[in-house]
């Protein structure tokens, strides 16, 4: 397979997975919205969807509040926003257009189709539809289009590349959906127990789908350090780092043995094996999850350089 | 020059390819005439209207040049076929073929001896200062001597008989993937109708582009590498390479994936370089090597040109395979006919006037508005004149372009372009068709039976051009 297809195989499984993970997050936030302000407190408001200060600013310059209108809209339809939903679906567009020769037609009809629908729409049309159900609607999507990559793609390269980037993306974005609450996961013990943190708790499991998960496995309510350890170490749960990375080594060693790549992953998935939750508390959640992210980006682009031509 | 005379446009009612002057319905279209009126009006919108759905999602679209970067457009697609008889395809056959073998014949002698231009035939000065021709291909030997493995003839229709050549487009010809999604839409839509008609198929067409691809590998490859090389995703058929890339299951690539290296050219892999030996490309000479044509080019391939020279690699169609298409070249195919061959032409020329001579010169110059006037190097419909239709002023714009330079130009009677019924807004209606058949060469010469018919939506117009608001239509061609 040419490097260059590679890459396009791999970048529209990233944007696709980005433009869930974007619905779920405001899925989330909006679900927090329709609370009482007194029971979930206020870092779950529209502003914290905003991880750093530069998307802050860069928000900002162009809008005067962070209005839950503005934000959705932001989010979810500015196609002049990089990472707004509707303009991960044109990039993942895009990408499926340059290799539409290596997929199945119906993946570029379902593309295609969300496209056209999404580049028409309005904050109004939102409205319309119901938040939620847009929200899910995107899911649903998304949904859709790794089925149609599960059912109908041959086990070849093509497919191998595919889940590369949906497993990194996703692994990035569960890392920057616990740094963006880190604050609360490290607040003082006292804070714990209260009602703003059990809503909290829960949806973030729910913007990931763990919550049941939780409830299984750990019973009773969620707590910050069992969350953590659901969403960084377990290896069954879907959207953990260590399922992520499990993945991704598995892959990357099957594609092509003794790459840099391969090697880098191996190290990461070690970390995450033999990680404990206290000890990653006890050196920071924040300083762990931001050496994760800088270790990912580093695999990221060592992907590139081993098997997508990129120098 | 062709011996019959063509019939002027304008007063004249054109051929109509369904129905006969006297009323009645011509033998081919028997079947479909009586399905037609028998459908209701709302079957055929819906259908219409489900055509429309088909081709949006199937995302079958071309970029449409001089408009908003990147603005993709569907072309129009009509539900109406457009049906050949058997003895009339026939024919059209044995000419595309005629014509196209004759075009590779002069193409291998242009670049090697020269025997057209010695015997007084063709000018030399107009193969030899042509501008498509590549004095770099001299004395090179292709396998099979093959220049244009793809070729689309264009085709109009004036009379029941009255076939004319426009064209003969030898250099990357497109549409055939409108040719090939075409019939699957309408076996779609209207599977009754292919239950009771028989229709050739025309689906093998990748498969028998692929063996003329692999036939003419460099010598000794056995099992040879075939990709096809875009110019990328922002070129206005790349719905078509990426279309016969995956029919054909070969790679889609562009000039930053491949390299020329030791004794080759290899393509960028996940595993590491890997030899190609044929590239269908659809790029441009001029840009194919920014070592040997325009610098400027970022598209192609570094020492293209000397891996080509060097027997590495083939190139389908050949690098300056355009001295053969262009509009005062074409005026010899009929000639090329008679020397390679032997035989005479079976399709007729437009008669052409070449405005470099004086006389056609001034000829064209004082009946402007009743003639087509194109650019000798100019394709896709942009920048020609259509006299009848144009209006005064527009006509004194082109007039002082042609002045600057009369040797850029060509002009031609206006066609009757045969109409065929159109579902259009106001109903079924008569528009005006031609007929793109594809021909291939390389193993045997071949034609897929039918081709692209290209309509002209607008009521009158006798421009087709997908970019110039034509649309298409299936071509039927009827077993015997």
């Amino acid at each position: 397979m040419l490097g260059r297809t590679a890459g396009n195989l791999y970048w529209m499984a990233r944007y696709l997975e980005r433009a869930e993970n974007t619905a779920r997050l405001l899925g989330g936030t909006y679900r927090m919205s329709l609370l009482p302000r007194d029971d979930v407190g206020t870092s779950h408001s529209w502003e914290s969807l905003f991880i750093t200060d530069a998307e802050k600013q860069k928000f900002l310059d162009t809008h005067k509040t962070f209005a839950p209108a503005a934000v959705i809209t932001y989010l979810a339809l500015d196609l002049e926003n990089p990472i707004s939903i509707a303009a991960s679906i044109r990039a993942a567009r895009e990408n499926v257009r340059a290799t539409r020769h290596v997929l199945t037609a119906e993946l570029w009809e379902s593309i295609n189709q969300t496209w056209l629908e999404i580049r028409a729409m309005t904050y109004a049309d939102i409205k319309d539809m119901g938040q939620y159900e847009f929200f899910e609607w995107i899911k649903e999507r998304s949904h859709l289009f790794r089925g149609i990559v599960h059912g109908t793609m041959r086990r070849g390269e093509a497919y191998d590349f595919w889940r590369l980037g949906s497993f990194i993306e996703r692994a990035e974005n569960t890392a920057q959906l616990m740094l963006a609450k880190v604050d609360s996961f490290q607040g003082p013990a006292s804070r714990q127990e209260n009602a703003v943190d059990f809503y909290q708790w829960g949806t973030l499991l729910r913007s990931v789908n763990a919550y049941k998960t939780y409830r299984e496995i750990y019973r009773g309510a969620p707590e910050p350090r069992k969350v953590a350890e659901l969403m960084i170490l377990k290896p069954d749960m879907p959207r953990s780092l260590r399922s992520c990375i499990d993945e991704i080594f598995e892959i990357l060693n099957r594609v092509r043995r003794n790459t840099e790549s391969a090697q880098l992953a191996d190290v990461q998935r070690a970390m995450l094996i033999t990680g404990q939750v206290d000890k990653i508390f006890r050196s920071g959640l924040d300083r762990y999850l931001t050496n994760f992210r800088t270790s990912a980006n580093h695999l990221s682009s060592q992907i590139q350089i081993d098997f997508m031509m990129v120098r | 020059m062709a011996a019959t005379k063509p019939k002027r446009g304008g007063k004249a009612t054109p051929f109509d390819e369904m129905h006969l002057a006297g009323g009645g319905v011509r033998k081919a279209y028997a079947k479909y005439a009586d399905w037609l009126h028998s459908a209701p009006p709302h079957l055929l919108q819906r259908k219409h209207e489900q055509a429309d759905i088909l081709f949006r999602r199937l995302g079958i679209t071309f970029t449409v040049y001089g408009q908003e970067e990147g603005t993709e457009r569907m072309i129009p697609f009509d539900i109406i076929p457009r049906i050949l008889a058997a003895d009339e395809w026939s024919h059209l056959e044995k000419g595309c073929i005629q014509r196209v073998d004759a075009i590779n014949a002069f193409l291998h002698d242009i670049y090697h001896g020269q025997d057209i231009i010695h015997a007084g035939i063709i000018p030399a000065e107009l193969a030899l200062t042509n501008v498509a021709f590549q004095p770099q291909m001299l004395g090179v030997d292709l396998p099979n001597k093959i220049y244009a493995h793809i070729a689309g003839v264009d085709l109009v229709r004036v009379g029941e008989k009255d076939f004319y050549v426009l064209e003969d487009n030898a250099r990357t010809p497109s549409g055939v993937s409108y040719m090939l999604e075409n019939r699957q839409s309408m076996m779609r839509l209207f599977p009754e109708l292919f239950a009771n008609h028989a229709i050739a198929p025309v689906d093998r067409y990748t498969d028998h582009l692929l063996a003329n691809l692999q036939a003419v590998a460099p010598v000794g490859v056995d099992d040879p590498t075939v990709v096809l090389m875009t110019p990328g995703v922002h070129n206005s058929a790349y719905f078509e390479h990426a279309f016969l890339a995956m029919e054909m299951g070969i790679e889609l690539v562009e000039g930053q994936d491949l390299f020329v290296g030791e004794n080759g050219v290899f393509m960028r892999t996940t595993e590491g370089p890997q030899r190609v030996h044929v590239i269908y490309r659809r790029i441009d000479d001029d840009f194919i090597d920014p070592l040997a044509f325009n610098p400027a080019s970022t598209l192609g391939v570094p020492g293209m040109l000397a891996a080509v020279r060097n027997g590495w690699v083939t190139l389908t169609n050949a690098i300056g395979t355009g001295v053969a298409d262009d509009k005062a070249t074409y005026v010899y195919v009929p000639e090329m006919i008679r020397f390679y061959l032997g035989e005479e032409p079976i399709l007729n020329n437009v008669p052409t006037y070449m405005l470099r001579n004086a006389d056609d010169l001034k000829y064209t110059l004082d009946n402007l508005a009743e003639l087509v006037v194109k650019e000798v190097h100019g394709s896709g419909g942009y920048g020609m004149l259509v006299g009848p239709s144009s209006t005064k002023q527009q006509i004194e714009d082109f007039r002082k372009r042609i002045i600057a330079a009369p040797g850029n130009y060509i002009a031609q009677p206006t066609l009757a372009l045969s109409t065929c019924p159109t579902y259009v807004d106001s109903g079924v209606a008569p528009r005006h068709v031609d007929l793109r058949p594809y021909v291939l060469s390389g193993k045997q010469t071949r034609v897929m039976p039918g081709g692209l018919s290209r309509v002209a939506l607008t009521e009158g117009s006798l421009v087709v051009n997908s970019s110039q608001g034509g649309g298409t239509k299936d071509t039927w061609v009827l077993r015997a």
